[in-house]
């Protein structure tokens, strides 16, 4: 119990010092703001910020939804041929090491649809760890029942459906998680680089301008909605995780 | 039903796993493969089951049929059910891949747990069963499509003394109810002796058959208290003495 209040109380004290040292030194908003400065930059600012994290949040949920499909099909092809394996997974690493930054104003020029830009680089941010973990996953699947299947004659496709993949199913969510996080940031690296070039209504799009216009307590309020954005999508991964497993497994 | 003829298996690295083995396996035979760790017991019955060729001779069975799916029941140290079915769903496995039918097999299906008296427990899932129960549901799955022959290698070795004797004494009496032909890998004297009908002593590095004992002991309760069993279980331990290298 002391435990689980224990981040919370940190956290609050921390605000207090925080607020407690810009109030004592007359530090002013523009340089370091205080979090009552901030959450009133909030609270003026909302009808603008609320809607860049709703645009950020959509981009990042594509790009996952992409990121899902995609490294699940190449984690299950990767598992039915070794040559496919061969071939592809030098370049997924490449694809996995190369920084989105420095890829993100080449498909931003590629891709003609802003929104479909923002996507693909923060798909591509995203996909590895769910291609990675439910690769492990397939690969870890017991030799004893692959054999049980094959001596049934079980098809490829029952072995991928009535095996494989279920077994694959807690490295999967584990990619997921990880995933879900890779995303946003993600799509704010995307937004960045993209600037008002792009969709010019993400979270990341405000924080570039509320610096040039040095509106720092307005950047704070930004930042901090994506925090929150990524605690929230990790945590409920996670209880989806669990409640997955549980059902799938029984209580 | 079957014959091994001058069987070899040569490992990729060279291993020499088996040599020249042959035997015959007779329909409603109970064979205990025994040995210990690195005689190639489990490689044999691999060998017996298809899911390896030999290196050389041949396996033939009767009127030259090879066994197709669901043909080889098969059960492996462990239990190896799927973790997210149920009992009814793990033994109904094997059928499912032969493309039988859900509804027009559950009978089948609740036989089968009934035979390893797991009636109670159709749709609990492996994690709430205990070791020996997994095993049990293991055992029904491997025996719910009726096929020629059951293969197992090692089901008891992960279990408590308690849990193993009596899943002993049960497949046994399964045995002497259905008469089924069963090969039976195992490193214990004691479970060989107790179970099988007949025992192929399997000798080390590399593997060979030792020594062929068919044993009669009478059946009952008392089984294990017999002197013949007494007098089975030290014919096989001075069998080992005079064949294990030093």
């Amino acid at each position: 119990m002391l435990e689980r209040a224990a981040p919370f109380a940190f956290g609050a004290v921390a605000l207090g010092l925080w607020q407690g040292i810009v109030t004592a030194l007359g530090v002013p908003p523009y340089v370091v703001p205080g979090p009552i400065a901030i959450v009133s930059a909030y609270l003026s600012d909302y009808e603008v910020l609320n809607p860049a994290l709703l645009s950020t949040l959509t981009v990042t949920f594509a790009a996952l939804a992409a990121a899902t499909t995609l490294g699940v099909a190449l984690a299950v092809a990767m598992a039915a041929s070794a040559l496919f394996r061969a071939a592809i997974q030098p370049w997924a690493v490449i694809l996995q090491v190369t920084p989105v930054v420095a890829i993100a104003p080449l498909i931003i020029i590629w891709v003609n649809n802003p929104f479909a830009a923002l996507v693909v680089c923060a798909t591509i941010v995203a996909f590895f760890p769910i291609l990675s973990n439910t690769a492990a996953g397939i690969a870890a699947t017991p030799a004893e029942l692959l054999d049980l299947f094959k001596l049934n004659g079980a098809t490829r496709w029952q072995t991928l459906f009535l095996l494989s993949l279920p077994a694959a199913l807690p490295n999967f969510l584990v990619g997921l998680r990880i995933s879900g996080t890779l995303a946003l940031v993600g799509a704010v690296v995307a937004e960045f680089v993209a600037g008002s070039g792009g969709f010019a209504s993400g979270l990341a799009y405000r924080i570039i301008e509320a610096s040039y216009r040095l509106e720092i307590p307005r950047m704070f309020a930004a930042l901090v909605l994506l925090a929150v954005s990524g605690i929230v999508i990790y945590a409920t991964l996670g209880q989806v995780e669990r409640l997955l497993l549980r059902r799938r497994d029984g209580a | 039903m079957l014959a091994i003829g001058q069987v070899s298996k040569r490992f990729g690295n060279g291993t020499l796993a088996l040599e020249n083995i042959t035997a015959n396996v007779a329909k409603g035979e109970f064979i205990a493969l025994l040995g210990p760790s690195g005689c190639g017991k489990s490689t044999l019955l691999r060998l017996l089951a298809g899911l390896e060729a030999p290196s050389e001779g041949s396996i033939i069975w009767d009127e030259g049929r090879r066994p197709g799916p669901g043909d080889i029941g098969f059960v492996f140290q462990d239990a190896t059910l799927l973790p997210w079915a149920d009992a009814t769903e793990n033994v109904f496995l094997p059928l499912r891949l032969l493309g039988r039918k859900r509804a027009e097999t559950a009978g089948i299906v609740a036989n089968a747990l009934a035979m390893v008296g797991l009636a109670d427990f159709a749709h609990a899932r492996p994690r709430a069963l205990s070791g020996g129960m997994k095993m049990r549901v293991s055992i029904a799955r491997a025996l719910v499509a009726e096929p020629l022959v059951l293969l197992m290698d090692e089901p008891f070795a992960a279990l408590d003394e308690f849990t193993r004797h009596k899943l002993q004494e049960d497949l046994h009496a399964l045995w002497r109810e259905t008469g089924k032909t069963i090969v039976f890998v195992t490193h214990s004297i004691y479970e060989a002796a107790y179970l099988a009908s007949r025992i192929l002593v399997m000798s080390p590095r590399p593997g060979r058959i030792a020594a062929d004992i068919a044993t009669s002991i009478p059946e009952g309760a008392d089984r294990r208290g017999s002197k013949e069993y007494v007098a089975l279980v030290a014919q096989v331990t001075e069998t080992f003495r005079r064949v294990m290298p030093a």
